[in-house]
């Protein structure tokens, strides 16, 4: 343990601590506690029952409090160890509470009630993961049908940006064509224009082409994106000509130029707006909440909110939900997490 | 270094593109026809075209339309079926007995909701581009692993907002994370979400939670930039830490630190998001901010009126441009400065 | 067969006119060198040959049939760029292949023609790696054979060696020409190296600010510099070019009088409008001789001696500049004086617009 610290608190040239180095791990480990430690705790959650849900205060381990089926009683009656005046413990289950007493027996023998101060006693739990948050919203609800909504939605649009911005990236960086300065123009211009901005006519657009409540009409406006178009055409700029001019005097056909040369040539910047893509669209909200108003082809953002919405005191499926969600996203952060931020750093796109 | 990723990559891209090669083939033949058509230049109008119908359809003929929204009434969805008012609409938007105060307004909400949004803006942006600015120069330090405390920052930039809304909900709701916190100290637990100011507070600490770390890493990839030997020339002349950042790091961070501004603001002029998850707009009004206003009127309330939300999209937009207009300007003076380096 | 027939080919960018008026035929089998300083449309006139430019005014032919409009892909030439151009996702094998399999060729026939050209350019070794894995050298033979499995009509060359070290530019010059006699193929060559255009041309073409100064032999070039700027840019040392007053000599002679003041006769008669022009001498047509037994004296300002020879670099009187090849090691010393002798069997004269003038 003292190794690791040494390891990790060692200092250039080793001398004293500086009040910047100070400040350096206050900001670090604090930023460690603010930024991991919400969604830990919403994860560690997400696996306690509703009862040790609504604890207050609450437990950091998911606890179930145990229960016993006693003679004599229908419903399961909950344990509790109870400390003797002699200092012993035994466990009893609790009959009913009055006041400060609860009325307790024996689960050995159940016919003579035990009467026991509540100081006295303390619930007699045990750690377990209360798996049916994760598992019910799969049964009893349409969770399943959310997340496969999506994901189409995520891959469909994916692939499609991809194919779409690289051709347009192509016709703007390797061909030389009247307009070209105009069509550039206009998707500068268009970087001015968020979704938020024509939210009522693009419904009536996508009403009026019976996309609406239909996963396209969350697809198609939003692959034509800007900063997809801008990034890749500035990595093809730096791919020479001559390649091109090789190509044409080896008989390819543009489309050859385009699918053989160019996209093997772009992989990377195409690695990069993949990424991008899949997060931007798993992520989506306002515009599947406008376009997608039954359930059955709702996303999992919009079907997570409007559980949320409805589902108001039953916090451990909307938790369990909430994770599910953020699976994906956390994969692609662990994995790709070093390509993403030199890939923003480079470009400055989100 | 580089060259071997980019040969990775570049491989691997080949190896992802193989199996689906056979497009290459299927659609060469039609397409060879057409070239012979066009020429080689002109297949450059086969290229753009998938793109540009997409983008002429989904946000450059929407984007006509909605000024012609904002100049008509009634609840029918489509232009067709709608009365022209002329400039009612802006009319209803701008008649205030004192633009001060929204409940003079015939349209209070959309008062409420540009005070609340520029209240909103000038404190969240200020969190922002401090937090931003102090957590990138503690990143810019000689860290052991830092792209793992790089990774730290910004992880919350990839969550999607309803996952943003939700976790934070837990953590402020009565019997949450953090009121256990103030109850531990010996603190009385507040209800974070439903006293006004509280709310409002939560929403800007979210979005700042949420959004920092890339703009961290905006001005992190700045501070790399600069010169390690201004540093060592400074640290030859014995200049204090204090002078260093005020005197070298900040004038020279300063096109980046524009940068970032003008990206918050344009953010947080937009924001809906999280905030609609976390607080909905509430409690009352008081998280009610420009693009919920718009959802709401256009969408989700029972006295719909698209041409009205139409108009305050319009109003929005217009800030949005003026912004997006100093944005290009400032990166475009920092490509010629970069050039003239 | 393979002929090139250009007329009054131009091309210009906006009302930037980079080429004017080129007239020129490229004979079947001849290898054929642009040379000229940069900027000056050999390039660009390479394109217009290869198909990936179009001219904005003349016609091209190829074997009597015009290709002025007919794509790069259609045109049956093979070009090896300046940077090679190899695609760098594919291995070698799949380089050279590319063209082929575009073509709709049978595998087994790309595989020997690949097999051929492999065999001869000797990149057998290779043929699995990609671009990437190659040094210089190998990857400009990897770009000469993605052009010869073509089997075309012509090679197009665009500058090829400038990538290349001094050393390995040489050899492979060698093994260029050796590959032309080899295939007897038409070859288009562009370069800016005269070193290179002398060595490997059946005939080179000089190019200057769009139009063709001079087309010839690199013997003719040399020896008949048909103005100022060819005479200038052949042959190295740089000929020594100045202003000379002619007037007439002797019977069937005519004087040449340098700074005013020496001056010696010559055979035949030169025809010069106002008796200005410029002589031209090639460093290698002057030696050195004692004190007043030369044409004019000069003061020596370096000596660089090369073992084999030595260039000595003087200054007349008149203030020129003055260069000599003197053959061998030649005990001269800068701040000597000495007399410069002319062969004048091997002079140029090129009258006040340039143009050579025929001494008669």
């Amino acid at each position: 343990m003292s190794r690791v610290a040494e390891f990790l608190f060692r200092r250039r040239g080793g001398a004293g601590w500086h009040w910047t180095d100070v400040f350096t791990w206050f900001w670090l480990i604090g930023g460690l506690i603010v930024m991991f430690g919400p969604a830990l705790w919403l994860v560690n959650s997400s696996f306690k029952t509703p009862a040790a849900l609504a604890e207050f205060p609450p437990t950091v381990l998911p606890y179930v409090t145990a229960e016993a089926i006693v003679e004599g009683y229908e419903e399961p009656l909950q344990l509790f160890e109870v400390r003797n005046d002699d200092g012993s413990v035994r466990v009893l289950a609790e009959v009913r509470r009055l006041g400060t007493v609860a009325q307790m027996v024996d689960p050995a023998n159940p016919g003579e009630i035990i009467r026991v101060n509540i100081q006295n006693r303390t619930p007699k739990r045990s750690i377990a993961f209360a798996l049916d948050n994760y598992v019910q919203p799969f049964l009893a609800f349409d969770f399943f049908l959310y997340l496969r909504n999506s994901v189409f939605v995520t891959v469909v649009a994916t692939l499609i940006t991809l194919l779409t911005n690289s051709m347009a990236a192509f016709a703007l960086s390797k061909y030389n064509f009247r307009g070209r300065s105009a069509v550039m123009m206009l998707i500068v211009a268009t970087l001015m224009v968020p979704l938020s901005v024509i939210l009522v006519p693009l419904y009536s657009v996508i009403s009026a082409m019976g996309l609406f409540n239909s996963l396209w009409g969350v697809i198609l406006p939003t692959v034509a994106t800007p900063t997809g178009v801008f990034m890749l055409r500035q990595y093809m700029l730096t791919i020479p000509d001559e390649l091109i001019e090789a190509a044409r005097m080896d008989k390819a056909s543009e489309w050859q130029i385009y699918w053989r040369i160019i996209l093997p040539l772009t992989a990377p910047a195409l690695a990069v707006l993949a990424i991008f893509s899949v997060v931007w669209r798993w992520n989506d909200f306002l515009w599947p909440l406008i376009v997608l108003s039954r359930k059955e082809v709702y996303t999992l953002q919009v079907g997570l909110n409007t559980y949320a919405g409805e589902l108001n005191v039953q916090w451990h499926y909307i938790l369990a939900m909430t994770v599910v969600t953020m699976i994906p996203v956390v994969l692609v952060f662990i994995f790709l997490q070093r390509f993403i931020t030199t890939g923003i750093a480079g470009s400055g796109l989100k | 270094m580089g060259d071997v990723r980019n040969g990775i990559a570049t491989r691997a891209g080949a190896m992802i593109l193989a199996p689906v090669g056979w497009l290459a083939n299927v659609f060469d033949a039609p397409l060879r026809m057409l070239q012979r058509r066009t020429g080689s230049n002109g297949m450059a109008v086969f290229f753009l075209a998938p793109n540009m119908l997409v983008f002429g359809i989904f946000v450059l003929f929407p984007l006509v339309i909605n000024i012609l929204y904002s100049m008509t009434g009634g609840g029918a969805l489509f232009l067709g079926d709608r009365t022209f008012v002329g400039a009612d609409q802006y009319g209803r938007l701008f008649s205030c007995g004192s633009y001060l105060d929204p409940k003079s307004c015939t349209e209070d909400l959309f008062w409420i909701a540009v005070w609340n949004t520029l209240a909103f803006v000038v404190l969240q942006v200020a969190m922002m581009v401090a937090v931003a600015l102090v957590t990138a120069l503690v990143l810019n330090r000689e860290l052991r692993a830092r792209s793992f405390w790089r990774a730290v920052f910004f992880f919350p930039v990839l969550l999607s907002p309803v996952v943003v809304g939700l976790i934070w909900r837990w953590i402020l709701q009565r019997q949450g994370l953090l009121n256990l916190m103030v109850f531990e100290a010996g603190g009385t637990p507040v209800n974070w979400l439903v006293e006004r100011n509280w709310a409002f507070t939560a929403t800007i600490m979210v979005s700042v939670w949420a959004h920092v770390g890339f703009y961290a890493l905006i001005l992190l990839a700045g501070l790399q930039a600069i010169p390690k030997d201004l540093y060592e020339a400074a640290e030859m002349d014995g200049t204090r830490p204090l002078r260093v950042f005020w005197r070298i790091t900040l004038p020279l961070l300063a096109p980046n630190l524009l940068v970032v501004l003008v990206l918050t603001l344009i953010r947080a002029v937009q924001i809906f998001d999280e905030v609609y998850v976390l607080t909905g707009g509430g409690p009352g009004t008081s998280t009610l901010f420009l693009t919920q206003y718009i959802y709401e009127v256009g969408f989700a309330s029972m006295l719909r009126n698209p041409g009205l939300a139409s108009a305050a999209s319009i109003l929005m937009g217009a800030v949005l441009v003026v912004l997006t207009l100093i944005q290009l300007g400032i990166a475009r003076r920092n490509e010629q400065r970069g050039k003239m380096r | 067969m393979s002929q090139i027939t250009l007329t009054d080919v131009s091309r210009a960018f906006g009302k930037i006119g980079v080429l004017h008026d080129i007239n020129l035929d490229i004979l079947d089998g001849e290898l054929i060198v642009f040379v000229g300083p940069s900027g000056c449309g050999k390039s660009t006139l390479l394109r217009l040959i290869a198909g990936l430019d179009r001219p904005t005014g003349g016609a091209i032919a190829i074997d009597g049939k015009d290709v002025t409009t007919v794509p790069a892909a259609d045109r049956g030439l093979a070009m090896v760029f300046q940077s090679y151009a190899l695609y760098p996702h594919m291995s070698v094998r799949q380089n050279l292949a590319f063209g082929l399999e575009n073509a709709r060729m049978a595998r087994a026939e790309i595989d020997a023609r690949i097999a051929e050209a492999a065999r001869m350019l000797e990149i057998a070794p290779y043929l699995d790696r990609r671009p990437g894995q190659l040094s210089g050298g190998q990857r400009q033979r990897v770009a000469i054979g993605r052009a010869i499995v073509r089997n075309p009509t012509a090679f197009l060359l665009d500058e090829p060696l400038s990538n290349l070290d001094a050393e390995l530019r040489i050899s492979t010059r060698a093994e260029l020409a050796a590959l032309h006699e080899r295939l007897s193929a038409t070859m288009v060559y562009v370069t800016h190296d005269q070193i290179e255009a002398m060595t490997l041309a059946d005939r080179i073409v000089v190019l200057r600010a769009g139009r063709i100064e001079q087309i010839g032999t690199p013997l003719e070039l040399y020896n008949h510099p048909a103005n100022l700027f060819v005479a200038g840019f052949i042959g190295a040392p740089r000929m020594n070019l100045l202003p000379v007053k002619v007037a007439a000599g002797g019977t069937g002679r005519s004087s040449l009088t340098l700074d005013g003041s020496a001056g010696f006769e010559i055979d035949g008669i030169v025809s010069a409008t106002n008796g200005d022009v410029t002589l031209g001498l090639r460093p290698h047509h002057i030696s050195l001789a004692d004190a007043g037994k030369g044409d004019i004296a000069a003061r020596v300002a370096l000596v660089e001696a090369l073992g084999s020879e030595t260039i000595v670099h003087t200054r007349t009187s008149g203030g020129q500049t003055m260069l000599a090849v003197v053959a061998g090691q030649y005990p001269v010393a800068s701040g000597d004086t000495v007399d410069l002798k002319f062969d004048t069997s091997h002079l140029h004269l090129f009258d006040d617009t340039g143009v050579r003038i025929a001494v008669s």
